[in-house]
C-alpha cells in the first residue's frame, strides 16, 4: 500500500459508498449465512445434546459424554420405537414407490379419459390436514373391523406418500426426451426392452429420490400414525410421549445419526453424479 | 407375404401414402419407389411432410391410408422393431445412461448377434473414433455425437437407413466435412440411405436422387443436375438455387424449338424444356448463364435488350448484377470474374444474353415467388 503514490487526480471513493457497495455486492451472501443458521441451530442444538451426561432428563447441559453414542438403546424402549419406524417406513416407501411409480407413467405417458382429473385428485392427500387424514383412516379401518396397529398404519402411511413419489417421478418422466425411446424400438427393442433397458434406467434418479422421500415422510410422521397404530410404538411417537418427562438423549443420538445418514446419501449421490458427467 | 419383416430387402415402395391429423393433411397421396443402393434425399421447407414421410417408412407413425413395401414385404403396420430399417435421429437420441460402445451394441444385442465387440470396434474405426468407446455420449462434441448416431445404426446393417436432418445442429464447416463423409460412408457400406432436409445445398451434394416435397406432395423428382437445370415448377425453380423468371407467350414453332415472345423481344427455347400448359408461360434462367454485353455489341443466342445496371456486387469468385429490365423486373446475373476486373458499374445501359438451351419453361398460371419465401438456413423442426 505504501507504494503506492497518491494520485490527486484520482478521484476517491468515499467510506460510506464503499461500504455501502460491499454491502450490495455480499447482501446475498449474508442473506444465506442467517439463513442457514436459523435452519441449522435446531439441528446443532440436537447433536450437541446427544453429548449430554444428562441422566433422566436432557434439558439443561451436565457434562460431555459418549455414552450416549456408545449405548444408543439405553433409554427403555427406544430401540424398539426406531424398529418399528424402519420397518414401517421400508414397507411404506416400497408400497407406495412402487404403485406410484405406476401411477405416474400413467399420467405422465398415456391419455386416457380421467387423465387430468386423476392429475388433479392425486394431489388431495398432499393438501388435506394430516389430522383429517388421520382420523378418518381411523373410522374407515374401524368400519371394516381393523384394529389399529402395524399393518393400518403402514397403509395410512402409503396413502400420504404416494401423493410425494407420484409428483416427484412425474416430473422426471415429463423431461425424458420421448426420442430416445423411440430410437430403442428402431433399435430393435421391443416396447418391454425399450422400458426396461432406455426408459426404467433414465427415470431411476427420480425413482430412488421419490422413495427417500416417502421414507423420510413416513419414518417422522406422527398425526396420522397417533390415530392408526393403537399401542404400537414408533420413534415419534415415543419422543412424543417421552417429552412429557424430559426426552431421553438417546433420542437426540438417534435423531442426529439419521440426519447424518441424510447427509451422507445426498452428498455420496452428488459426487456420483459428478462423476458421470466429468 | 409370410416372410418375417425383418430378413426384408428390396426397393422401398410407398403406395399412395396419406397420414392426416385431424383436418391437417401431413402427407397427401404420396407414390414413391426408392431403389436399393441409392441415396435418396426428401428436400422441402418445414410442415411439407418430409418427416412425417420418414417416421412411416421408420414405423413411428401409421399412414392413414396406403402402404409401404419393402422388397415384396408390407411393411405398413409392422413395429418399428421389426423392421430391417435404422434411424439416426435429428438430435442423435443417443442413450445418455450407456457408454458409446454400449450404444453401439444395443441393436446388436437386442438382435441377439454374437461378435458384438468385433463389429462395434469395426464401426468405431469406419467413423474414425474408436478412442470414444468407453465415454458417456454428453462427454462428446457435436460432430462426435453425430458419427456415433450414425454407427448406431449402420452397425445393424439395415436395408435402410434413415436420416432425419442429421446435419442440422452442426456449424457450416463441420457440415461440410461431414456431407463428403456421409456420401463416402454410404459408398462404403452400399446401404440405401434416405435422407430427409431442408438445405438444398446438402441434399445436391450427398443424394444421387432427390425428391422435392412441398405440402405433403411430391414436385419434382431427379437428379441433383436434372432439378437444377430443367425445374418443372416454380417451386422447384426458387428452392433449389435461385432463378430469374420472366413472363412470356408461345409465339410458334421453329423445329425442335418454341419461340417465346417475352415482353416483346423474341427468344427461342428447346420445345422439351417447356412445361406450359397452353401459350402463356414463364422463360426461367439461372442466374449464372447469363451475360451481360454492352449496348451494341455482337451476341450470340438470346439477347433482351434495354437493361441498366441497378447493382454491383463483387464476391470474390463472381460478381452478382442486378439489371432493371425495360418491363420492370430486375433479373440477378453472375458473372465468373475470369478477366479480372467487374467491367460493369452501376447504371450502365446493358443487354443479357444467354445460350437458348439454358432456358426452362414454367406454366403461365404459376406462383413466380413459390418456395422464395422459406429460409434454407432456418433449423426449425417440423
Amino acid at each position: 500500500m505504501s507504494q503506492k503514490i497518491k494520485d490527486a487526480s484520482i478521484p476517491t471513493i468515499p467510506v460510506k459508498a464503499r461500504f455501502s457497495r460491499w454491502f450490495g455486492r455480499n447482501l446475498l451472501r449474508i442473506y444465506m449465512i442467517f439463513g442457514f443458521t436459523y435452519l441449522f441451530i435446531p439441528v446443532a442444538y440436537t447433536f450437541v445434546f446427544s453429548f449430554n451426561d444428562s441422566g433422566k432428563s436432557n434439558l439443561i447441559w451436565k457434562g460431555f459424554t459418549l455414552s450416549n453414542w456408545q449405548n444408543p438403546c439405553g433409554a427403555p424402549e427406544v430401540c424398539n420405537a426406531l424398529g418399528n419406524s424402519i420397518k414401517i417406513g421400508l414397507l411404506a416407501t416400497i408400497f407406495s414407490t412402487i404403485l406410484g411409480t405406476m401411477i405416474a407413467f400413467a399420467i405422465g405417458r398415456y391419455k386416457f379419459k380421467g387423465r387430468s382429473s386423476s392429475n388433479l385428485l392425486i394431489f388431495l392427500p398432499m393438501a388435506t390436514p394430516e389430522i383429517v387424514l388421520g382420523a378418518s383412516l381411523l373410522s374407515l379401518f374401524l368400519v371394516f373391523k381393523i384394529n389399529p396397529g402395524f399393518w393400518p398404519t403402514v397403509v395410512a402411511h402409503v396413502v400420504f406418500c404416494i401423493s410425494f413419489v407420484v409428483v416427484t417421478v412425474k416430473a422426471r418422466i415429463a423431461s425424458l426426451d420421448p426420442r430416445l425411446e423411440q430410437a430403442a424400438m428402431d433399435l430393435y427393442a421391443n416396447e418391454l426392452e425399450t422400458f426396461r433397458r432406455v426408459t426404467l434406467p433414465l427415470v431411476a434418479p427420480g425413482i430412488a429420490g421419490a422413495a427417500l422421500l416417502a421414507f423420510s415422510l413416513s419414518f417422522d410422521d406422527f398425526i396420522i400414525t397417533n390415530f392408526n397404530s393403537g399401542t404400537l410404538i414408533t420413534f415419534p411417537k415415543f419422543v412424543y410421549v417421552s417429552a412429557a418427562r424430559g426426552i431421553p438423549a438417546q433420542a437426540n443420538v438417534i435423531g442426529s445419526a439419521m440426519f447424518f445418514l441424510a447427509l451422507a446419501i445426498v452428498i455420496a449421490s452428488q459426487l456420483a453424479k459428478r462423476k458421470k458427467t466429468r | 407375404m409370410s416372410k418375417d419383416p425383418i430378413t426384408a430387402r428390396g426397393d422401398l415402395r410407398l403406395t399412395r401414402i396419406t397420414k392426416s391429423y385431424g383436418d391437417f393433411t401431413a402427407v397427401d397421396d404420396l407414390t414413391l419407389t426408392i431403389p436399393k443402393g441409392s441415396f435418396f434425399a426428401l428436400l422441402g421447407p418445414s410442415g411439407c411432410g418430409k418427416t412425417t414421410t420418414l417416421r412411416m417408412v421408420a414405423g413411428l407413425e401409421e399412414p392413414t391410408v396406403g402402404s409401404i413395401h419393402l422388397g415384396d414385404t408390407d411393411i405398413t403396420t409392422t413395429r418399428p422393431y421389426q423392421r430391417p430399417i435404422n434411424t439416426v435421429f435429428q438430435n442423435y437420441a443417443l442413450f445418455p445412461h450407456l457408454t458409446i460402445f454400449e450404444n453401439i451394441a444395443f441393436g446388436l444385442r437386442r438382435r441377439g448377434i454374437k461378435d458384438v465387440k468385433e463389429q462395434v470396434d469395426k464401426v468405431l474405426n469406419l467413423v474414425e473414433l474408436p478412442h470414444l468407446a468407453e465415454r458417456k455420449p454428453t462427454q462428446l462434441s457435436g460432430g462426435q455425437q453425430q458419427r456415433i448416431a450414425l454407427a448406431r445404426a449402420i452397425v445393424n446393417r439395415p436395408a435402410l437407413l434413415l436420416l432425419d436432418e442429421p446435419l442440422g445442429a452442426l456449424d457450416l464447416k463441420l457440415r461440410r466435412q461431414m456431407q463428403i463423409e456421409l456420401k463416402w460412408i454410404q459408398r462404403e457400406v452400399g446401404l440405401t440411405f434416405v435422407h430427409v432436409t431442408h438445405d438444398q445445398e446438402e441434399a445436391m451434394t450427398m443424394a444421387d436422387t432427390i425428391a422435392v416435397m412441398n405440402e405433403g406432395k411430391i414436385e419434382q423428382m431427379g437428379s441433383p443436375a436434372d432439378l437444377y437445370d430443367d425445374p418443372e415448377t416454380a417451386f422447384v425453380a426458387n428452392f433449389l438455387g435461385q432463378s430469374n423468371l420472366i413472363k412470356g407467350k408461345i409465339d410458334g414453332n421453329d423445329g425442335d424449338n418454341l419461340v417465346v415472345d417475352l415482353y416483346g423481344q423474341k427468344i427461342s427455347m428447346p420445345k422439351k424444356r417447356s412445361h406450359a400448359v397452353d401459350n402463356s408461360l414463364y422463360a426461367g434462367i439461372r442466374p449464372e448463364k447469363f451475360r451481360i454485353s454492352r449496348l451494341g455489341t455482337a451476341v450470340r443466342g438470346n439477347t433482351l435488350t434495354g437493361g441498366h445496371i441497378e447493382d454491383v456486387s463483387y464476391i470474390g469468385v463472381s460478381t452478382q448484377y442486378v439489371v432493371a429490365m425495360p418491363w420492370g423486373q430486375e433479373v440477378m446475373v453472375f458473372e465468373q470474374n475470369d478477366d479480372g476486373v467487374a467491367p460493369f458499374d452501376k447504371g450502365d445501359e446493358v443487354n443479357i444474353s444467354w445460350e437458348p438451351n439454358f432456358t426452362f419453361g414454367l406454366r403461365g398460371d404459376e406462383d413466380v415467388d413459390a418456395g422464395t419465401e422459406v429460409n434454407p438456413e432456418e433449423l426449425e423442426e417440423e
